[in-house]
């Protein structure tokens, strides 16, 4: 199980903070986990729908989308930041 | 010279740009420039009542010290302080601070410039918008300058 962890608009729009989730084997990139969390209801299609819009973090650390996720305690999914 | 221990603090309070400055530049005497930045709420010509910083504890702390810990091997600092706050800050309030000292002023100028370049762009923070009239407003956008602003490192 991973720990996913959601913020801000992408937190509105799943209506979750977190949740604990099984990742199917063959989701092996931050591409990949995007597309199949996005076949997971509407509430995740519409937070996910722009791809580009999606930041992802692993065990609090960026990856691009095409980077590994390999296998994490704890994946964020979040919009760019607006910090400072 | 090797690198300083950057300080990083994620906190709901205020802080104290003054007693930030003077840990900083009490502890040596070789310390000729001490260079901050402030980041403060604004009101938005009067439409804002406040925003509201969300922020990914733990992960907050972790990129804004990645951060640091790169200004710090870059420059020749004698200190770095960031202080990040999260919460409801309301306009004219502090939002965060950098102080970067060193023996000379560049060094100072140039680190606290990439630390903020870099922490608006990669530090886990997002401002929603609590609009004057009472109303909820929007998440602000982020600004496709700030990613340009982080090219020319």
């Amino acid at each position: 199980m991973t720990k996913m962890v959601y913020f801000a608009w992408v937190r509105e729009r799943i209506g979750l903070t977190e949740e604990e989730i099984d990742i199917p084997g063959n989701v092996k990139t931050g591409a990949d986990l995007l597309a199949w969390m996005k076949g997971r209801g509407h509430n995740y299609e519409a937070a996910l729908a722009f791809d580009n819009a999606i930041r992802i973090a692993v065990d609090h650390e960026h990856i691009d989308q095409k980077e590994d996720i390999g296998s994490p305690r704890e994946i964020a999914l979040f919009p760019p930041m607006t910090g400072g | 010279m090797n690198p300083i221990e950057p300080t990083v603090r994620v906190q709901p309070g205020d802080f104290d740009l003054s007693a930030e400055v003077a840990a900083l530049t009490k502890i040596r005497k070789n310390i000729g420039a001490a260079v901050t930045f402030t980041g403060l709420c604004r009101d938005e010509e009067g439409s804002l009542a406040a925003l509201e910083l969300e922020h990914y504890p733990g992960m907050a702390e972790a990129e804004i010290g990645r951060i640091a810990a790169q200004a710090a091997k870059r420059w020749p600092l004698t200190g770095l302080t960031v202080i990040h706050r999260y919460g409801r800050i309301e306009p004219g309030a502090n939002i965060v601070l950098v102080v970067a000292t060193s023996t000379h002023r560049k060094a100072a100028f140039e680190a606290a410039d990439f630390m903020m370049d870099f922490l608006k762009t990669r530090a886990p923070f997002w401002k929603k918008e609590h609009r004057a009239d009472g109303s909820v407003g929007e998440w602000v956008d982020a600004k496709s300058d700030d990613d340009k602003a982080v090219e020319r490192w």
